[in-house]
């Protein structure tokens, strides 16, 4: 299929662009195979090049001959064109419909694009699960990493290599596999130095109505005990869907086969739940005629709110298993590819300071997420405004990054990066140029060859002028655990997102300046020229002693 | 006169309540006073009793029985004492105490005036109004000061000294005044004026000439305007309802030129049963977001902050952008007109965004134009019904905006929160009694410091590091948003209780031991380059380098962990 068959009006003259907080332009759309973009062909005006994949949906409307489209975009923003004669508009709206629901994976731009900068350090090789394996080998020897997934045949959503209990032998996985959600066996997410303590994820037991059980199972978690401890499952479940779980062959590790496991029940909700949240907080956030009763209500019935603290206090509830109470923690709920992903994620924000680096954020993202099986592809296909019934689509890993702010706002020096590397990856797990989030999981990235025909999101992070961009000028190395408060009062509506192009930041970002140039001068300029300055005073006392 | 103490008292940790401290408490006549057994740290927790708000008792417990203090600031003291008996005399001597029925028993005055006799002279000196008039150009052609009311005798709830425009006649100020209880008079000047009054006594049809032209006389002294706003902040239901009562607002038709603005901020009462579920709110111990949220909107309070800064926003826009003058009352024309005035004047000018320009604000808006503290901060036993947090809600709007504009106030948080808490303490006798003929038939400037030079004494604490007076969102009229979204609790108010470990940090203490380091190192920069040059270093600049190189580059980290973790010890601490 060739683009050009798709598009009816490759360009219009004359059509205006309006959008938030910038000047009205007027000029010639063009729309091309992935992008829409209007030029107003003068120097210094901006242009703007939307990707067609980041339009979430579209409204037209028409007076007399002038038509309007209502660009809803998956950021959020919310943009207007208008273009004169009914048939362009028409054209132009139909054209924009086919290209930015495109289901041919292979059509996605990341196939297209060619980077504009130079590769220092390429993103695809910068978190290979041997190099994070080395690190965890240097503080113990009781696990090892298994390539039983070599070919995805034990659990399609797993990587090729997984870190196991270094007793635990492949034959036992395989069974055990076969007992949980999805293949889904239980493999470390994460060992706490301090006391050696594991966090451990994987996909419901299938224990189903009559309790199943599985010996290998048993062996596999039981093997991360150590003599005599006992550890706890966080089920992110309720008690009562977790019970429900089992008429559909699913289930919960029960006292009777798990003797040395005490298991918690938490309250987080299933994605679909998730994706009418968000389109009601939008649609909250979009209303500026309410008064402060109805957007105060409005807020609360979205419940988004609700979930940013239901996943922290899971993600709190684990880290203290670990570091106060010295237990080894299992967390799963259905599928193990969500709500356990956003838990044993900020469970590691909170007690390794290397996750809060840039670095070791983009490490946690890729082990976390992207290797442990998040169906990025089909959650993030539609945001908040789209038409169209959602399938699978869900902001669990928005909602895991608005936990993260949270807990950046209530630390704001224990962080290497700002918000905006937050908003960063919000922006592309929903429309990219970068290969990065295609796919649903390690075995679906590797048949699409992204690696080879890609550019890795990280490779442009990594680069010097952009992690410089993302860093917080405010930190400083913090090796401590971070407990946040879960309290509601303490939890903020994320500003950097949801009000984004609603109210002006022109403030803020002059305050942020304003920060960024105190601790500069402090740091840079002033340190460098004290020191000069002591160097030279040293040398002179010298050369008087000489004299003397 | 009295000196209870009662030994091994648990003062608890309302977030964890497990970990108590425990110690001995003492009540003495100004204070309540907990002292930690523990002989390393011996930590000490102070309540003043003017502070206090309110002293609960929950039915007694095996381990003893509970006090439940609460202050006017919103925080909270529980302590644990085992003998319900001490427990009770406890309650009785707090509740006494904190009930003063005569100014004298007040803290303020209960000290002698003439330890620092000179100290305290120099204190009330050290804000001057008439400088600030004059900043603002006024006397001048067209607006003067009259004598009217230098004894108090047209209206005793305004200052001596006020400023009406040129053309209005003496029999034109009375008159007016006589048509209301306070006449429009003029606290905010630059073309166009912002004046203040209070309702008219028009009734369903009763009219003043010389307050209409007192009106024409305030338009007319803003050359080419055609006509001035009055706005009248209460909401319009309310102003109609008072004309039964043979007062309201202005009839349009009697006045040539005027437009009417109602605005909409509730009365006294309503304000008062907001803040109690308000602070409610932020005291409630594990809701849930929905209990939080739902109380937040229950409460009503974001809503009476929106429109009291909404009132302010109309002003400063009227003046500034159109360029016409507002009159504004409400119904007495002491408590909404002070807000709407005082936010108006932050919104216009930014000396107003300054630690002394505030006070000053204070001072003329609230002090000088009779605003009355005693009887709405509950400074004495007295009617409950007159007391209402009017001055909080003001303070509140600035906090509101320096979220909105980070650079733009000279001072933080903390210094808001710090007026809040004089305004209710009594300490210094700035806000005794209702107004200023009281304080001065009191002769409290005789009796009592002002509070102003202390907290500019201690103003290093009080200072936003973003401020810069050169900065862009310095200058000019601040445009804030006030679409509800923007709004936000004020945590550092109503829910100051949170511990956590490590501290949480604040940007404003790192910043602040940043600026503070970077001038150290200015310092040396200089002493360096005077030395350097000559070739011969002096013993005594040598010695200044020594003792600041203890904060060399290595050394820095251990400087800055003692600004970010500063707070805990505050928050405990409540004197």
């Amino acid at each position: 299929m060739e683009f050009a068959e798709l598009i009816k009006t490759p360009r219009v003259d004359g059509v205006v662009l309006r959008r938030p907080f910038l000047p009205t332009v007027e000029g010639t759309l063009c729309l091309t195979g992935h992008h829409l973009i209007l030029s107003s062909r003068q120097d210094n005006t901006e242009e703007l090049w939307l990707l067609h994949a980041n339009i979430d949906a579209i409204e037209k409307r028409f007076v007399g001959s002038l038509g309007t489209i209502i660009v809803k975009c998956k950021d959020l923003r919310v943009i207007q064109l208008d273009i004169p004669g009914m048939e362009e508009c028409l054209n132009i709206a139909s054209s924009i419909e086919v290209l930015s629901t495109l289901d041919s994976v292979s059509l996605m731009y990341p196939f297209f694009y060619r980077p504009m900068f130079q590769v220092i350090e390429d993103g695809w090789k910068s978190f290979l699960p041997e190099d994070a394996f080395k690190d965890l080998e240097s503080m113990t020897e009781e696990w090892r990493l298994s390539d039983v997934n070599k070919d995805y045949s034990v659990c399609s959503s797993y990587p090729p290599l997984v870190a196991v209990p270094k007793d635990v032998d492949d034959d036992t996985l395989r069974k055990a596999a076969a007992f949980r959600h999805g293949g889904r066996f239980p493999v470390l997410s994460y060992y706490h130095k301090k006391n050696g303590m594991v966090m451990m994820r994987s996909g419901q037991p299938l224990t189903g109505t009559n309790g199943r059980r599985c010996k290998e199972d048993e062996k596999l978690i039981n093997a991360t005990l150590r003599a005599g401890k006992r550890g706890y499952i966080i089920d992110t479940r309720t008690v009562s869907v977790a019970q429900q779980a089992k008429a559909r062959g699913g289930g919960f590790e029960s006292e009777a086969n798990y003797p040395q496991w005490r298991r918690i029940h938490k309250a987080i909700e299933r994605s679909s739940i998730l994706q009418e949240s968000l389109i009601k907080l939008v649609e909250a956030c979009n209303d500026q005629s309410h008064s402060m009763d109805r957007w105060l209500s409005k807020l609360e019935a979205s419940n988004w709110q609700t979930h940013v603290k239901e996943i922290l206090t899971t993600a709190c509830l684990a880290a203290q298993c670990i570091d106060r109470e010295g237990a080894s923690v299992l967390v799963h709920g259905t599928e193990g590819t969500d709500s356990t992903l956003q838990v044993t994620s900020l469970a590691q924000i909170i007690l390794d300071p290397a996750c809060r680096t840039i670095q070791g954020f983009q490490a946690l993202v890729e082990r976390e997420w992207l290797q442990a099986g998040h169906p990025f592809q089909q959650r993030c296909s539609q945001s908040a405004y789209s038409n169209s019934k959602p399938r699978c689509e869900a902001p669990v890993f928005l909602l895991f990054l608005d936990c993260v702010w949270q807990i950046l706002r209530q630390f704001p020096c224990s962080f290497q990066f700002s918000q905006h590397f937050l908003v960063l990856l919000f922006e592309h797990t929903y429309a990219s140029q970068f290969g990065t989030f295609m796919g649903n999981s390690a075995s679906e990235r590797s048949k699409l060859n992204l690696s080879q025909k890609t550019v890795s999101l990280w490779s442009w992070v990594n680069r010097p002028q952009e992690v410089e961009r993302l860093s917080n000028p405010l930190y400083e190395a913090n090796c401590l655990v971070i407990w946040p408060s879960v309290a509601p009062q303490s939890l903020l509506l994320w500003e950097g997102v949801f009000l984004r192009w609603k109210r002006s930041s022109r403030c803020l970002d002059e305050a942020y300046d304003e920060m960024v140039h105190i601790i500069q001068y402090n740091n840079k300029e002033l340190q460098n020229k004290v020191n000069n300055l002591r160097r030279q005073l040293a040398q002179l006392e010298t050369e008087e002693e000489e004299e003397d | 006169f009295l000196n209870e103490t009662v030994e091994n008292v648990r003062l608890i940790d309302r977030t964890a309540p497990r970990k108590a401290m425990v110690g001995t408490l003492y009540l003495s006549a100004t204070h309540t006073i907990f002292v930690e057994n523990n002989p390393e740290t011996r930590r000490e927790t102070w309540v003043l009793h003017s502070m206090v708000a309110s002293v609960e008792r929950p039915p007694t417990t095996p381990s003893g029985s509970h006090l439940v203090v609460h202050t006017k600031n919103f925080q909270v003291v529980q302590l644990l004492i085992p003998q319900e008996r001490d427990a009770m005399d406890v309650q009785a001597s707090l509740a006494r105490l904190s009930r003063p029925e005569k100014y004298s028993e007040l803290y303020c005055l209960s000290i002698n005036p003439n330890a620092n006799k000179e100290e305290r002279e120099e204190s009330w000196s050290f804000l001057d109004l008439q400088a600030d008039y004059r900043r603002m150009g006024v006397p001048n052609n067209l607006w003067v000061s009259t004598p009217a009311n230098s004894e108090y005798r047209v209206c005793d709830t305004y200052p001596s000294e006020l400023f009406v425009p040129k053309s209005a006649t003496p029999p034109v100020i009375v008159g007016s005044s006589k048509f209301r209880s306070r006449g429009p008079s003029d606290p905010f000047f630059s073309q166009a004026a912002i004046c203040r009054c209070s309702q008219p006594l028009s009734g369903f049809s009763a009219r003043s000439q010389e307050d209409e032209q007192m009106l024409e006389a305030i338009m007319k002294s803003n050359p080419g305007s055609d006509y001035i706003y009055v706005v009248d902040t209460r909401p319009k239901l309310n102003a109609m309802a008072n004309r039964a009562a043979g007062k309201g607002y202005e009839n349009e038709d009697h006045y040539a030129n005027i437009k009417l603005q109602f605005i909409g901020i509730e009365n006294i009462h309503v304000m008062r049963n907001s803040q109690q579920k308000i602070s409610d709110v932020g005291e409630l111990k594990t809701p849930s977001m929905g209990d939080f949220l739902w109380g937040l909107e229950s409460s009503g309070w974001l809503k009476h902050i929106k429109a009291v800064l909404d009132a302010g926003v109309f002003i400063a826009k009227a003046v500034a952008e159109e360029g016409i003058s507002v009159v504004v009352h409400c119904s007495d024309g002491w408590d909404r007109t002070a807000q709407a005035c005082s936010v108006a004047s932050v919104l216009l000018e930014p000396y107003y965004r300054t630690m002394k320009g505030l006070m000053l604000l204070i001072e003329r808006d609230w002090v000088s134009f009779g605003h009355k503290f005693s009887h709405r901060y509950n400074h004495l036993e007295g009617d409950p019904k007159e007391v209402s947090p009017v001055i909080d809600q003001f303070l509140e709007c600035v906090w509101q905006l320096s979220e909105q504009f980070p650079c733009a106030f000279e001072f933080n948080e903390r210094f808001l929160v710090q007026l809040h808490r004089h305004v209710y303490s009594c300490q210094y006798g700035n806000f005794l009694g209702n107004s200023q003929k009281e304080r001065r038939d009191m002769g409290l400037r005789e009796r009592t410091h002002s509070l102003w030079p202390q907290l500019w004494k201690d103003r290093a604490q009080y200072a936003n590091p973003l401020y810069r007076a050169d900065h862009t969102q310095t200058q000019g009229i601040l445009r804030p948003n006030t679409t509800p979204y923007c709004f936000k609790m004020w945590k550092g108010m109503y829910n100051r209780v949170e511990k956590s470990s490590p501290p949480r940090q604040t940007p404003t203490d790192l910043l602040t031991a940043v600026r503070e380091e970077t001038q150290q190192l200015e310092e040396e920069l200089t002493n360096h380059q005077e030395v350097a040059p000559g070739g011969t270093a002096q013993p005594g600049t040598k010695q200044g380098i020594q003792t600041r190189s203890r904060n060399a580059p290595n050394e820095r980290c251990s400087l800055r962990p003692i600004y970010k973790f500063i707070n805990v010890s505050l928050l405990i601490t409540i004197n």
